[in-house]
């Protein structure tokens, strides 16, 4: 089976800072798979050059067999990579459900004097972008938010109507990024739950960046370790456990 | 699509209704400050759009509207009168002459100033905040040069005796135009990229909002209704130079959507009818109290106190509407 995603040689350097180093990835479709590390080990810098925000230096980026290396961001979107941010990036003024509309935007076929005509191609995909928007944040949990604009929502729900107009984009790949960051115990169960039913039920594939030990090794199937830019480990949650190199690398050796 | 039509010619319609109540029953004087807000309206909404709900600090406008207004000009004057063939030609063509002649020609002022809009807006959208309000700047100076020095429009004497057919009625159902498309714009999947950009341009990249594409669009519909505000106000004061249409006209309107609230579209019309009736109606205060000058600095601390006390300007980014109104007046709903 080919790879929905695969980074080769990934490398970056910012001047002197070489902040990934040679990074290899295989994600198979269906997977649901882990990327951890320490603080700084490189693991946003890794989802912003799969996404087209940072040009890698050296290496490629293949999805779903195309090249994504010199992409723009909404180029790799219309391909089917879609993902949060570890600082939320929510657009505050718009409603919760206009925020996941956003999300459906890049999938309209209608141009703008059909909007400024008010045709019954502007209803429609109105209708269409509503409709996919309210399933989501009734999927997340936020249908009796809708309306609230998006910068009174609690904290928790910020993160969660982000992963909702992530999958407004209809993406083959979510790349979630410390979605449980600040989250407290009973949240980050519900979230483990949702990032499992995305994967089984939305049959979208997870690569999911997290801090918390818990969540990434109950739910991740794969884990990859990165340190300083490099990996240093691959394998099922109980390989990584007990690998003396993580173990080190969190935990500091002698 | 009817309904749309609908509204638009119930726009129109009121707009008639207006114009000749304006024209029966307001002194000239104050019917002309009246017409001037109508342009000032069109300028500040359709700045608002890219100021406001796209969050590109643009300083060009006045140089879409000097497009606009020379070049709807060249065609209801110079033009017509270059060639004796060409005259006699456009007089037996009834859409061309005539108060007719002026929806064509608007139109094609209002073109020409989007068409700069796509040409000045591509390589310069690139640029964010200050260096883009100092590209368009330049833009805007850049226009008011080449007029000046551009002798088939008169240069610094401009145009004259443009025939005058920028009444109320046709101004205001402009205006009634321009509102409604600019209230569909912004509520639409293309308003919500806009704003989307506006509130973080990253996450509207990322998903999937082709930024650079939305931008150039925001500008184009800007440019193309400074252009018709351009072509109204020449055919309003039957006479144009380059100096109407200065660095400081841009930065009029500027202050209108501020004092109005950034990215309020009803923000902008009170921001537009304010900042033309207040200078003309402190005109007369000052010869009460015989104090020349007076008008300019209560104007200047009127702007400022508001930025003080209300940076956000009227609106914020708030619309006038029944819920809202519901809200402020006493006994209604919280």
């Amino acid at each position: 089976m080919t790879a929905l995603l695969a980074t080769e040689n990934l490398t970056i350097r910012f001047g002197g800072l070489t902040a990934v180093d040679g990074f290899n990835l295989a994600i198979q479709p269906g997977d649901l798979f882990g990327l951890i590390g320490p603080n700084g080990a490189g693991k946003t810098t890794v989802f912003n050059m799969i996404t087209g925000v940072y040009l890698p230096s050296e290496g490629t980026v293949h999805f779903d067999g195309r090249l994504v290396n010199g992409l723009q961001p909404a180029q790799v979107a219309a391909l089917g990579v879609s993902r949060t941010f570890q600082n939320i990036r929510l657009f505050d003024e718009l409603s919760v459900l206009e925020n996941a509309m956003t999300g459906a935007h890049q999938h309209a076929k209608i141009n703008l004097f059909d909007s400024l005509l008010r045709t019954a191609r502007h209803y429609r995909e109105e209708q269409r972008q509503r409709d996919r928007a309210y399933e989501l944040l009734r999927f997340m949990g936020l249908e009796d938010r809708a309306g609230l604009p998006a910068k009174q929502l609690p904290y928790g729900h910020r993160r969660k109507l982000e992963i909702a107009r992530a999958l407004a984009t209809e993406p083959k790949l979510i790349c979630l990024d410390e979605p449980a960051a600040g989250m407290n115990t009973g949240e980050k169960a519900e979230l483990s739950a949702l990032i499992r039913k995305i994967r089984d039920e939305l049959k979208v594939t997870v690569l999911l960046i997290e801090h918390d030990m818990k969540l990434v090794m109950g739910i991740c199937e794969k884990i990859q370790v990165l340190d300083y830019g490099k990996t240093i480990a691959l394998g099922t949650p109980q390989e990584i456990q007990n690998n003396p190199k993580v173990i080190e690398a969190y935990l500091g050796g002698e | 699509m009817l309904k749309t039509l609908g509204i638009l010619a119930a726009g129109i319609a009121v707009a008639f209704g207006f114009g000749l109540l304006v024209d029966n029953a307001v002194p000239p004087f104050w019917a002309l400050i009246v017409n001037l807000c109508g342009v000032s309206i069109i300028l500040a909404v359709s700045l608002n759009v890219i100021n406001g709900l796209t969050g590109q600090f643009s300083l060009g406008h006045a140089g879409f509207m000097a497009i606009g207004a020379y070049v709807s000009a060249y065609f209801t004057t110079t033009l017509r009168y270059f060639d004796p063939e060409v005259a006699k030609y456009v007089s037996q063509q009834p859409l061309f002459d005539g108060v007719w002649g002026f929806a064509p020609a608007l139109l094609v002022g209002g073109l020409a100033a989007a068409l700069a809009g796509l040409l000045v807006g591509i390589p310069t959208l690139r640029l964010k905040g200050d260096y883009l309000a100092i590209a368009t700047l330049g833009f805007g100076e850049i226009v008011a040069i080449l007029l000046t020095n551009f002798k088939q429009v008169g240069g610094s004497k401009g145009l004259t005796g443009i025939p005058s057919y920028a009444d109320t009625s046709w101004i205001y159902a402009f205006v009634a135009i321009c509102i409604a498309f600019s209230l569909f714009f912004q509520r639409s999947t293309f308003g919500r990229a806009l704003i989307a950009i506006r509130e973080n341009e990253l996450a509207a990249e990322v998903m999937g909002i082709r930024t650079a594409r939305m931008k150039v669009m925001a500008f184009v519909y800007g440019a193309f209704f400074a252009g018709l505000a351009g072509g109204l106000y020449a055919h309003l004061f039957q006479t144009i130079n380059p100096g109407n249409f200065n660095f400081m006209k841009s930065v009029e309107v500027v202050v209108m959507l501020v004092l109005g609230g950034l990215g309020s579209l009803t923000g902008a019309i009170v921001g537009a009818i304010i900042l033309t009736v207040l200078p003309e109606a402190l005109r007369d205060l000052e010869r009460e109290i015989a104090l020349p000058g007076f008008r300019m600095a209560l104007y200047a601390l009127i702007l400022i106190l508001m930025m003080i006390f209300r940076p956000q300007g009227i609106f914020g980014q708030r619309e006038l509407s029944l819920k809202l109104l519901r809200r402020i007046l006493p006994g209604g709903r919280k």
